[in-house]
């Protein structure tokens, strides 16, 4: 029989450790018990669960991947006793299973301080989905929370209240700065006052002494007697790793806990290896992913006849999500005498740098970044890799001379040895001759090399290699438009704009070759409508289907017709009209989900008239066919909801006439809720905006779709006015700058900086444009025109809608309806 | 040697019923034929209605165009973008779809299609 394995611990490193080994050697019987009920799952990225990911999502492995390895997983059952004597383990359920070696991955658990009141309702820890799952279901009712520490995972649990829609976010702690294991008193003053942007309160040099509260925490009672009042509190002060099965084993743990380890990863008793964040090597826990899969790795050597040994880590870190850049790598806090220091600080953009030179000026030893940690991935390598400095080794941290060291060069200067994924271990060698075989795309090389899978903070420097790696073999590829245009939307929309370009035909001649195609041609009509906002019909043959025939096509070639109901609100009149048209034209009517009104299955040959009925009666194009606004919802608000604090439907309708027709890079859509139960669900639009007591919470970049994500604070307890003047920044900017067909919420997710760089060029207006943005808005909203209008009066343009140019009155017989309760539907 | 067919010259419609770069449906008893009117080349082109992907009277409100170095005229059709060559009826989005192309000729601002 086949030796047997068992591992305690189905976490991140449990995981690594039973692929790691399953993909070396199938010599072993491998048993694996999780106290967790579900499959390990990555947990460095786990507040994205707070942002839309399932558990499902954050898993490590397809849910027959244990037995199609055969692996065999016992969940919700921990482990509770070792007997060392016996080589036997002890579980919840009742297994006995004797091993012949046994591995812990028993990970850590949130250090939680004995402070009195700590057992009141509304403390969370923040370590498991099983947390974040109480923390969701307690944040609906709660207004404030506070974070207890400001280290790394502090810093990340604030983050994730604020996208929970809690506005006053706090976080207390009680050393004089941020992060104090990673960044200096400087860098922290400066990290301090981006967060303050984000709305996090940042309160430091404050101990804990009682947590207040009548059964649930109401605040937080320091030793100088102040309270911070809350209607929650999580704690992240630190972690104490799981060494209490090891130690009840009698196995050497350490005084302040985590079960000592040599180089091997063996424990006290030699069949028995520790790794992850319960082991302590040299009297340190490692509390990263990297150097625990470092751990693993060395284990599954000692079990497959090598004998590879643990060496320590690097602890450099980059942190993410917060929307701010926070590095710091090599020894950052090493100071003058010992080496030299060079300081770069601008306080207007928020940016701090710090790098740590070798008295010789030859090397890099480490630094801090804060603001912009672009440079980061290039800075590690140069430490890691004793590179030596350029004569200069301020342009490391200079601007943009630093951001070019960081570009496609610098990277491809890297020894073929030098370690760029350090969660797979993958290096600048594996990844270059991966794409010299094919793997061209990020996906691809994934895939084959697994770099940029674990904690992806690796990823751009992959993909500055990849891009490097081609353009060595002469294969480079620009994020061109199409084959008939070199340049990039934005370039192409820049060039229109100065050459004052106003139809496709000019356009391809200026700037591109060949005839054009369904790519760019519609790409080109959606810049020509944002800028000059001419009558799309004019220019019909370079619109999408949809956009040519100002209607939506459907299954088996008929249209759909939406008039705009703005704000969802609708007078009974108007809502006979619509019954009407819709008898009169045998025409399919639904509620869409966007609080309005569709008609389907309206023959080519009658959308002139169906619209000139609806225009008669008010009603106007609703865009339903365009890359431009939808509806902004509304909730009922003030004017008759008890809870409602202002009138949410007045404010949408202006919202939604003020930026009707506006055209754009994809569709966008708004929502105005009257307060924050947020009935409008308008964090999941591209704009939304919820009433508070004192004014307008202002949300962008949220959409529903496939990858719903829920929108971002822009700017809280704003008036009407303001808010407007926001939106118009915000939209223009995005209309200037994204892809074609990219939402706002994918736009965000790609733009430098994030959030937080564009809160700067919105609210604080650090590019300056905020004035020009504003103005070219409103030349849109100034020459609005309803399309519809526009050709019901026009003969000419009402001639285009016919099926047969040769037989203008017939309609396409091939249509075919059939009925469905009541009504028509196509039949297909 | 020339080939000679017995090719049917059918009035179709007039110039200025199809618009420029773009096209347009003609009835031919119970056939729908999609004509293009590549302005930009000069040329005029025609091809079968019916869209071969999933079977929608569709291609005459689809965008033309070029692809390649050789520009070999295309029309994508607007339902799920699938792109044919105006010249030979191939399918260039790599599937094995092939649709009807006719001959056409204009003369005195009429428009006219072979039909064999
Ligand atoms: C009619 C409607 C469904 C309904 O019966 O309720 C609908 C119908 C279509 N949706 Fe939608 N969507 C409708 C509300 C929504 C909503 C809900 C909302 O707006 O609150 C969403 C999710 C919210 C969002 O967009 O973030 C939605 C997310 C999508 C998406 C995914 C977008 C994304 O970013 O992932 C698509 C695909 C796309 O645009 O590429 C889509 C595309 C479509 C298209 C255009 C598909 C197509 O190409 O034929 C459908 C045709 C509409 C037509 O012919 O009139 N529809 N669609 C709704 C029309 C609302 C309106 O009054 O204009
Ligand atoms: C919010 C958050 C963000 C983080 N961000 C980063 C980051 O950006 N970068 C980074 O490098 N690291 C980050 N980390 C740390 C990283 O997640 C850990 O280093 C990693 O998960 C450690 O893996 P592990 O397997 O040792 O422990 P864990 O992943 O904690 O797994 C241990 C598992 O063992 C189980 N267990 C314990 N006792 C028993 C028992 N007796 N029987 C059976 N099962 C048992 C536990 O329930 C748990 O499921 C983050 C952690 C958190 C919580
Ligand atoms: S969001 Fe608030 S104000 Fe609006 S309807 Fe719902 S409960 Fe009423
Ligand atoms: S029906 Fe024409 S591409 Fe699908």
């Amino acid at each position: 029989m086949k030796p047997t394995i068992v591992v305690v611990g189905n976490g991140m490193v449990g995981y690594k450790f039973c692929e790691k080994l399953v993909a070396r050697s199938n010599a072993y019987r491998i048993v694996v018990f999780g106290e967790e009920p579900r499959r390990a799952y990555d947990r460095v990225h786990l507040s994205e669960y707070f942002a839309g990911k399932s558990a499902e999502d954050l898993s490590m492995s397809s849910s027959s991947w244990y037995a199609d390895n055969g692996i065999e997983l016992h969940l919700s059952d921990p482990v509770q006793e070792i007997n060392l004597e016996v080589k036997a383990i002890h579980s919840l359920s009742g297994k006995i299973i004797n091993y012949d070696y046994l591995v812990l991955a028993t990970g850590s658990g949130a250090f939680v301080p004995d402070i009195p009141g700590i057992e009141k309702q509304g403390v969370f820890v923040y370590r498991t989905i099983d947390d974040l799952d109480k923390i969701k279901e307690y944040a609906v009712n709660a207004k404030s929370g506070v974070v207890m520490g400001g280290g790394l995972l502090g810093l990340e649990a604030a983050k994730a209240l604020i996208d929970l829609g809690i506005n006053n976010a706090d976080v207390v702690e009680f050393a004089p700065r941020l992060m104090p294991r990673q960044i200096d008193t400087a860098g922290s003053a400066m990290l301090q006052s981006k967060l303050s942007q984000l709305g996090l309160s940042i309160h430091l040099n404050k101990i804990t002494s009682s947590i207040e509260g009548d059964g649930c925490v109401t605040g937080l009672r320091f030793n100088d007697d102040s309270l911070l009042e809350t209607d929650m509190l999580v704690i992240s002060a630190g972690i104490r790793p799981r060494d209490e099965l090891a130690r009840l084993a009698g196995l050497q743990v350490g005084t302040r806990g985590g079960i000592v380890v040599n180089e091997k990863m063996q424990t006290s008793d030699p069949a028995v290896f520790a790794i992850g964040e319960c082991a302590l090597y040299e009297g340190m826990i490692y509390g990263l992913v990297a150097p625990g899969y470092e751990m693993a790795e060395v284990v599954v050597s000692q079990l497959t006849a090598n004998d590879k040994t643990f060496n320590g880590f690097d602890m450099s870190t980059k942190l993410k999500l917060i929307g701010v850049d926070v590095a710091s790598f090599g020894d950052a806090f090493i100071s003058e005498p010992d080496c030299r220091t060079l300081v770069f600080e601008d306080t207007h953009k928020g940016v701090y740098k710090r790098i740590n030179i070798s008295n010789d000026g030859k090397y890099l030893l480490g630094g801090i970044l804060i603001g912009d940690a672009a440079a980061y991935n290039m800075l590690l390598q140069t430490v890691n890799n004793k590179i030596v400095l350029p004569p200069d080794p301020e342009d490391l941290i200079l601007g943009a001379r630093g951001a070019e060291q960081s570009g496609g060069a610098g990277v491809m200067n890297l020894p073929d040895e030098a370690l760029i994924c350090s969660c797979e271990a993958v290096s600048k060698g594996s990844i270059c001759s991966a794409v010299n075989n094919g793997a061209v795309n990020l996906d691809a090389l994934k895939k084959c090399t697994g770099a940029g899978t674990g904690c992806g903070g690796c990823v751009p420097m992959v993909k500055d290699l990849i891009a490097g790696t081609l353009k060595a073999n002469g294969q480079y590829v620009k994020n061109v438009i199409c084959e008939h245009f070199d340049y990039s939307r934005q370039e192409l929309f820049d060039l229109i704009k100065v050459n004052k370009l106003k139809n496709y035909d000019l356009v391809l001649d200026h700037h591109g070759k060949g005839d054009g195609c369904e790519v760019c041609k519609p790409l080109v009509a959606s810049i020509l409508s944002s800028l000059w906002n001419d009558l799309i019909v004019k220019q019909d043959t370079i619109q999408d289907s949809n956009d040519r025939y100002l209607a939506n096509i459907q299954k088996g070639g008929t249209y759909s017709v939406v008039p705009r109901i703005p704000g969802g609100e609708i007078t009974p009149e108007k809502l006979i009209v619509i019954g009407q048209v819709a008898q009169k034209y045998n025409l399919y009517t639904k509620i869409t989900g966007g609080q309005r009104i569709d008609m389907f299955g309206a023959h080519v040959n009658d959308l002139p008239d169906i619209w000139g009925e609806l225009i008669n009666a008010g009603f106007e194009s609703g865009h339903a066919y365009g890359k431009s606004l939808r509806t902004v919802k509304s909730c009922v608000g003030s004017t008759w909801c008890r809870f409602g604090l202002h009138d949410s439907v007045s404010f949408a309708i202006e919202i939604e006439e003020r930026y009707k027709g506006v055209r754009s890079p994809h569709k966008l859509k708004g929502g105005v809720s009257g307060c924050i139960r947020e009935c409008a669900e308008a964090q999941g639009k591209d704009f939304g905006i919820i009433a508070t007591e004192k004014g307008w919470n202002l949300y962008v970049c949220g959409n529903g779709g496939s990858k719903p994500q829920h929108a971002q604070l822009l700017a809280a307890d704003i008036d009407s006015k303001t808010c407007i003047r926001y939106l118009d920044r915000f939209l223009m900017f995005y209309i200037k700058t994204a892809d074609p067909l990219t939402r706002t919420a994918t736009w965000l997710n790609k733009l430098d900086g994030g959030m937080a760089y564009l809160k700067n060029v919105i609210v604080n207006d650090s590019l300056g444009i905020g004035d020009q943005l504003e103005e070219e808005m409103q030349l849109l909203v100034d020459s609005f025109h309803c399309e519809w209008k526009e050709v019901v009066n026009n003969p000419e343009l009402r001639k285009r809608f016919a099926h047969f140019v040769n037989a203008p009155h017939e309609k396409d017989p091939t249509v075919k309806l059939e009925t469905m309760r009541e009504q028509v539907k196509a039949a297909w | 040697m020339e080939v000679l067919e017995d090719v049917q010259w059918v009035l179709a419609c007039y110039t200025d019923d199809v618009p420029e770069n773009g096209g347009a449906c003609v009835k031919h008893g119970s056939e729908q034929i999609a004509v293009y009117n590549f302005s930009r080349r000069g040329e005029w082109y025609a091809t079968q209605n019916l869209c071969p992907h999933k079977q929608q009277m569709v291609l005459s409100r689809g965008m033309i165009g070029s692809a390649g170095e050789a520009c070999e005229p295309k029309v994508a059709c607007p339902f799920h973008k699938k792109t044919f060559s105006l010249l030979s009826g191939e399918c260039l989005s790599g599937e094995d779809y092939q649709i009807k192309t006719y001959p056409v000729r204009v003369i005195d601002g009429k428009v006219y299609i072979g039909i064999v």
